[in-house]
């Protein structure tokens, strides 16, 4: 007959969406660190906050460092929760802190970091949230632990105590 | 007490399919009349239904927290209002919610479908109940909203309060409305395919369903846009969320469907695309349910990651899809002597190519909602999906897709050629100008808004015209176009002309630039039944020294405690000032957020309009009954 091979087709084709359907069942469990383990980082271009110029990020992680990618704005409102770690974060002497400024204003991005303080050896602002989709981020405020150019902790949502020893424990 | 009855009458419920079914199969063998015992039993079955939803409000209404599903989602303190309206506010409520109108609705088909022969009205009838017996198994087994905890609580858990809210009310039962209708359509077209039933009479009856339920849908969808745009506080109206692109993919595939059955009751071509959407319409409706309960997806609307409930929509789910393959491949048959090529330049054309965009749509919102499951069970990589995507892919094939709504109104069915050629030139170039004008002094990319405002404009001007010449010929369809263009442009000069402010103020505190000043005069508290409240009083004034005073609020509920900030929003025609404020914590300052937002009443009235346009459609089908 004609039409099994378009039947077959379509059948083979909805068997194996029922499958991955099936599969991603069973980790529907949305946030699981442990996959982004050791993952590559991407490389993109970035616009740099103060300046109107661009940089790759793997420019600004060197190896052999710890880094923390913070995904903040200041329309966000636990980033501002989130903020007083981010200082304490920052005067530890082996991490740098690298802020990117997720759909934000300038200026009131500007006015947020004057009134909190700044913690961030360099910001790179994400105008339109590509470079954090690029990145994997679900949202702000997100942080992402780097060591060797290589992701090694993925913190969704703000930091708090709890977190905040862990990434010293982790830096010494 | 209340929920003992719900539970048996709807075991009792359950009890009717299997009636309705040995009845069916009987009178299909037997007889050659329709048994209006079918009637009887399938009003039976609603009607015990109807008792068990009555049986989970009396339960909400008497906070009777011996219920689990009752103390899970209510609370003494709640008005009476969102007691009732929680009982459809949680998974097990909801889902008995869609078994009534599952069971109305084909009680309903049974009575307005006496024209159709025996065997298509009972084999619909067949099918629904599939689909219904689905729906109970589910409910009983997996959700029942009757179970009993012991000890009984003094006190429930609460409803979400950003569900407290008036339109988020009405929302569900309006958007099921909607959805549920398809389940008809889906039923009766796999009916009439397996009988070889498809002919024009068959589209003319089965419009008014696709109709009904788009309607519903429709507005179903505005309600939670509306919701989302007042009560989350972003001042957007469409965030491209899953649960969003869920109840997108069904509208999109149900308007197409209408467009094709408008041809198909013209000329009986388009059959297969016919038979195929309203398949689609139905599974991409349950496609949705799957997505948003099964905690496959994260979202507002993630009820419970209950991996069992998700896993029997699924099977059930591709039970439906295989059996509608089944039927499809081995039933459908498409009528050669009917078929005339389509002439590359008519009507049918024009709706069969804007029918190819329509389903481009569908597939780009089906792969992004969808993509982030497959590539993490592939590769367990995460990705997120957000806007620029879909704003990318869909925005630019919006242009074609305009152009050709408005040239293909004005062609004839079968074959034609174009008449008024140099109006249709003369007001492409008028909007052209128009757009220029309007797009001149903006920074924003000059080329490409410009295009798009053009073919909106062009859309809009050539179905305002109409209007005024053809009066009453083709009025619904030109409304729901024009409907159309309004949106589109209204949700275009929405996102262009758009003004943010965030800032942080205390009390007293005065914020100015060039077009207003922003002026925090005082707070002010409140005590509400199950609330607190700090309502911020501001003083807003523009360049013309008009004066406008904003209440933005911070709402913190006792049960369960949760802070939400209630935005204030003034409409007028031309734009919504919209304003919510924030508490930043450990300091005397506010987070305030203002925005001026242009056209924002008009997104909804031109979806109100279209909507209205689709009403016509249906009461004349119904006078020309």
């Amino acid at each position: 007959m004609k039409i099994r091979i378009p039947f077959l087709f379509l059948t083979i084709f909805f068997l194996a969406i029922f499958l991955v359907f099936y599969k991603g069942l069973q980790n529907s469990n949305i946030y699981v660190p442990n996959n982004n383990i050791e993952k590559e980082l991407p490389n993109f271009q970035a616009q740099l906050f103060d300046k109107d110029s661009e940089i790759l990020l793997k420019d600004i992680l060197k190896k052999d460092k710890f880094y923390l990618i913070n995904i903040w704005a200041s329309w966000c409102v636990p980033c501002r929760e989130e903020h007083s770690f981010l200082i304490r974060l920052s005067n530890q002497k082996n991490i740098e802190i690298v802020g990117l400024n997720y759909k934000d204003n300038r200026q009131n991005a500007k006015n947020f970091l004057k009134e909190l303080d700044n913690p961030y050896q360099i910001i790179i602002s994400d105008k339109d949230g590509t470079n954090s989709i690029e990145l994997g981020a679900y949202g702000v405020p997100e942080s992402f632990l780097i060591y060797n150019q290589k992701i090694i902790k993925k913190i969704i949502g703000p930091l708090n105590n709890k977190l905040f020893i862990e990434i010293k424990k982790i830096i010494k | 007490m209340a929920s003992l009855i719900g539970y048996y009458s709807l075991i009792f419920g359950f009890c009717f399919s299997f009636l309705i079914i040995f009845f069916s199969i009987k009178n299909f063998r037997d007889s050659n009349f329709f048994d209006s015992k079918l009637i009887s039993l399938s009003f039976l079955q609603f009607f015990f239904v109807t008792i068990s939803f009555l049986g989970l409000i009396i339960s909400f209404v008497n906070s009777d927290f011996s219920n689990e599903t009752v103390f899970n989602h209510s609370h003494t303190t709640k008005p009476l209002f969102y007691k009732i309206s929680g009982t459809w506010g949680n998974h097990e409520g909801s889902l008995l919610l869609w078994l009534l109108v599952l069971t109305l609705f084909i009680f309903l088909f049974l009575l307005r479908s006496k024209n159709q022969t025996k065997q298509y009205r009972i084999l619909t009838l067949l099918f629904q109940q599939i689909i219904i017996i689905g729906f109970f198994i589910f409910v009983i087994k997996t959700s029942s909203p009757f179970n009993f905890i012991f000890p009984i609580p003094n006190e429930g858990l609460g409803l979400n309060p950003i569900l407290q809210d008036p339109a988020l009310a009405i929302h569900p039962p309006i958007l099921y409305l909607g959805y549920v209708g398809s389940s008809i359509i889906f039923s009766s077209t796999l009916a009439a395919t397996s009988l070889n039933y498809i002919s024009r009479e068959w589209a003319h009856h089965i419009k008014q369903w696709v109709l009904i339920s788009w309607v519903f849908l429709t507005i179903g969808i505005l309600l939670g846009s509306i919701w989302a745009y007042y009560e989350l506080g972003w001042g957007g109206f469409w965030f491209w969320d899953p649960v969003e692109n869920v109840s997108l993919m069904p509208w999109l595939a149900l308007t197409t469907l209408f467009h094709c059955i408008l041809v198909l009751e013209k000329r009986l071509i388009l059959t297969s695309w016919v038979v195929v959407l309203s398949i689609a319409t139905f599974t991409l409706s349950m496609c949705g349910t799957f997505l948003v309960r099964s905690g496959i997806l994260n979202s507002v609307h993630t009820f419970a990651n209950d991996p069992e409930r998700g896993l029997f929509i699924l099977i059930f789910l591709f039970c439906l899809i295989f059996l509608s393959i089944f039927i499809f491949f081995f039933f459908h048959k498409v009528k050669t002597k009917n078929i005339n090529s389509i002439f590359w330049f008519s009507k049918d054309a024009s709706i069969l190519i804007n029918n190819w965009f329509m389903m481009y749509f569908l597939s780009v919102i089906l792969i992004g909602t969808t993509y982030p499951i497959f590539l993490e069970v592939i590769t367990s990589q995460k990705i997120s999906v957000g806007p620029p995507f879909y704003n990318k892919l869909i925005v630019p094939f919006l242009i074609p897709f305009l152009l050709i709504m408005t040239i293909g109104p004005k062609l004839k069915w079968i074959k034609s050629d174009l008449k008024d050629k140099s109006y249709l030139i003369l007001s492409l170039i008028f909007s052209l100008i128009f757009s220029i004008l309007i797009i001149k002094n903006l920074n924003t990319s000059f080329l490409a808004n410009t295009i798009l405002i053009t073919s909106a404009f062009y859309l809009f001007f050539s179905t305002l015209r109409e209007f005024f010449k053809k009066r009453l010929l083709n009025l619904s369809q030109n409304i729901a176009h024009f409907g159309f263009s309004l949106l589109i442009l209204s949700i275009l000069f929405n996102n262009i002309f758009s003004t943010e402010i965030i800032t942080n103020m205390k009390i007293g505190e005065t914020f100015e630039n060039k077009n207003f000043k922003i002026n925090f005069v005082r707070v002010e508290k409140k005590d509400e039944q199950n609330f607190k409240s700090i309502i911020g009083k501001f003083n807003i004034e523009n360049s013309n020294g008009n004066i406008e005073i904003l209440r933005p609020e911070l709402r913190i509920y006792n049960q369960p405690n949760i802070m939400t900030s209630e935005a204030d929003i003034k409409t007028n025609l031309l734009n919504d000032q919209f304003m919510t404020m924030n508490l930043v914590q450990n300091q005397d300052y506010f987070n305030i957020r203002y925005q001026i937002k242009p056209f924002m009443v008009w997104i909804w009235l031109s979806v109100l309009l279209i909507t209205f346009g689709a009403l016509i459609t249906l009461f004349r089908s119904k006078y020309e009954n």
